[in-house]
């Protein structure tokens, strides 16, 4: 699966100090070490705070593309900030996020198409979150649908349902698992399903092990991509097992070396 | 109306080595041989990269087989007692891409020759061709741990694919082939799972990946074929989906097994509707490795001139 590290985000008061002083030396280590857990991505928020989004922007990703090689998804809601990232990546990058209105889909898979970059779509527009299966089957074939219409691989595609937190709306959880299996019939090769895993389980006393089972869980419905904690062993290895349980990978005594590497 | 495109697409592939070593890289090898880099499943070229052809390594043992059928020998009365004169048949007149030394002499039961006598085997059949060679042990462990690393320091440099290890014995042969520059023929029995755990084990020892051959052992025509068969294709499917630890070229033993079949190697008499055994014979065996090629193979080790003849044509017509 995907892993989308998410310690390099300015909501952290490590980065947020690094972004202010333009010290990277805390920026380098959250790199190194998220790589050596496995990172699929290094995500990189600038978070709220920043007085120059899109210049702490570009300097996140040039420190961090100056110490490890891992690909980085450019993490933000604004798309100056997201443009002013793309300008400076120099290997494999993915996009964090496009909202499913036609319009907001044009902007980024237009972007997306002329950086080669993957895009993590979220299935809620002008309207909201929606709170059901239908709603959010119905805003993901509309991102197929302009993926289709720009010509833009399906393969880069991450749809994302929009993981409430198991505090906000305990009936929400379950229903990812319904449309983790309708997106993989949606096309063929069907789009990446993402989810937000930290923020399932906020503020609740079991985060970790929350996020953990609802991992495993996800995968086995088709879940294949989440923006998480990858220096939590635990749930890496929980990841890893469910893969090889969907045999997904070859079994081997040692498989939680080979698939760590 | 327009035919869909139904080709899949892959991530990854097979990796690709290249066994020998010439003047230049600190052997003495004429040629050096390239296998593996496909990027498709066999045969499917329009998917991807089908990488380089297989190859067709014959067998040359330390001594006489014992019991090869008359059909298997006739070919080859002349220099069954010599290994350098009999691999230097096999490159010259039959076209071998590659010899496989195989060491059978040193095991206890059959001559249990020492590592001496061993070394001076491998140093003929060196001298005596240019093609690169295999060198595999009597697959007796306590043995091969003797005699082998003796011989891998003997052909030092020369860029040999060494066999075997396994998952109960590996870390003589695989620290001496890493000393040496070999490169490591890697042994599961028919068994996907322990294939890959001893894959593992050997790159802890910081065996490189792009050094190692995967050997399934080999099951022929009507004696286990479907099993080998289903194990290299669920590799090779690994391989191009992405798992380096199932990435490596597949080595086939094809002309021991196959000739061990009842249906190969029982006379005229025996059995007189199965038609000549000259054909019989050599025919059990290509079909076994024309078969097998199907599901992702790299190196075929074969034994009949004529099964050798028709197996390079078939390669030579799909590839």
């Amino acid at each position: 699966m995907l892993s989308i590290a998410e310690r390099i985000n300015g909501m952290f008061k490590d980065v947020r100090e690094a972004i202010k002083n333009k010290d990277p030396k805390a920026i380098r280590e959250l790199a190194i070490k998220q790589t050596e857990a496995g990172a699929s991505f290094l995500d990189v928020n600038v978070g709220t705070a920043a007085a120059d989004p899109a210049g702490a922007m570009k300097w996140l990703i040039e420190v961090i593309q100056d110490t490890v090689k891992t690909p980085i998804a450019i993490d933000s809601q604004k798309f100056d900030v997201v443009k002013a990232g793309l300008s400076v990546i120099k290997n494999e990058v993915l996009i964090n996020s496009s909202k499913g209105d036609p319009e907001e889909l044009d902007k980024y898979m237009t972007i997306a198409k002329e950086y080669n970059a993957s895009l993590i779509c979220l299935t809620m527009d002008k309207c909201g979150i929606p709170q059901d299966v239908e709603r959010r089957m119905e805003i993901a074939m509309k991102i197929v649908e302009k993926a289709v219409e720009h010509e833009y691989e399906l393969s880069k595609v991450y749809i994302d349902p929009v993981l409430f937190p198991i505090n906000v709306d305990q009936k929400q959880p379950a229903l990812m698992f319904d449309i983790f299996n309708q997106i993989k019939m949606i096309s063929d090769p069907p789009p990446h399903r993402n989810v937000g895993l930290s923020n399932f389980s906020q503020g609740t006393k079991e985060k970790r092990l929350l996020a953990r089972i609802f991992l495993t869980m996800g995968i086995s419905y088709g879940l294949d991509a989440a923006v998480m904690d990858v220096l939590d062993k635990e749930l890496m290895d929980a990841a890893i097992t469910a893969e090889i349980i969907m045999n997904q990978h070859v079994y081997s005594d040692s498989y939680l070396t080979a698939c760590r590497k | 109306m327009e035919i869909p495109n139904v080709a899949d697409k892959w991530s990854s592939g097979v990796n690709e080595i290249i066994l020998g070593a010439t003047k230049d890289n600190g052997g003495t090898r004429t040629k050096t041989i390239a296998i593996g880099g496909s990027k498709c499943v066999p045969f499917m070229d329009f998917e991807g990269n089908p990488g380089h052809k297989p190859v067709v390594a014959m067998d040359v043992s330390d001594v006489p087989p014992e019991d090869w059928p008359e059909t298997l020998s006739k070919p080859f009365t002349d220099v069954l007692n010599d290994p350098a004169q009999w691999a230097k048949k096999c490159v010259e007149q039959y076209g071998a891409d590659l010899i496989c030394l195989k060491l059978d002499g040193i095991h206890p039961d059959k001559g249990n020759k020492n590592a001496d006598q061993a070394v001076k085997t491998v140093k003929s059949v060196l001298a005596a061709v240019g093609v690169p060679l295999i060198i595999w042990g009597c697959e007796q462990d306590e043995k091969d741990n003797e005699v082998m690393p003796k011989v891998s320091q003997a052909a030092k440099g020369e860029n040999c694919l060494m066999g075997i290890v396994s998952q109960n014995n590996y870390k003589t042969l695989t620290a001496t082939c890493l000393a040496d520059g070999h490169s490591l023929i890697t042994m599961a029995p028919v068994d996907i799972n322990i294939g890959k755990q001893i894959n593992i084990l050997v790159s802890e020892m910081d065996f490189p990946l792009n050094r190692i051959v995967m050997f399934q052992s080999t099951g022929a025509l009507g004696y286990g074929l479907e099993y080998t068969y289903s194990i290299q294709e669920r590799e090779r499917l690994a391989a191009l989906t992405g798992d380096k630890m199932m990435a490596m070229p597949v080595i086939c033993d094809v002309g021991r097994e196959a000739w061990r079949a009842k249906e190969a190697k029982s006379g005229d008499n025996e059995a007189p509707q199965w038609g000549s055994r000259d054909e019989r014979g050599p025919m059990w065996e290509t079909i076994t490795a024309v078969s097998l090629l199907q599901s992702g193979v790299d190196i075929i080790r074969m034994q009949h001139p004529k099964a050798v003849a028709a197996v390079k044509k078939c390669i030579d017509r799909l590839y």
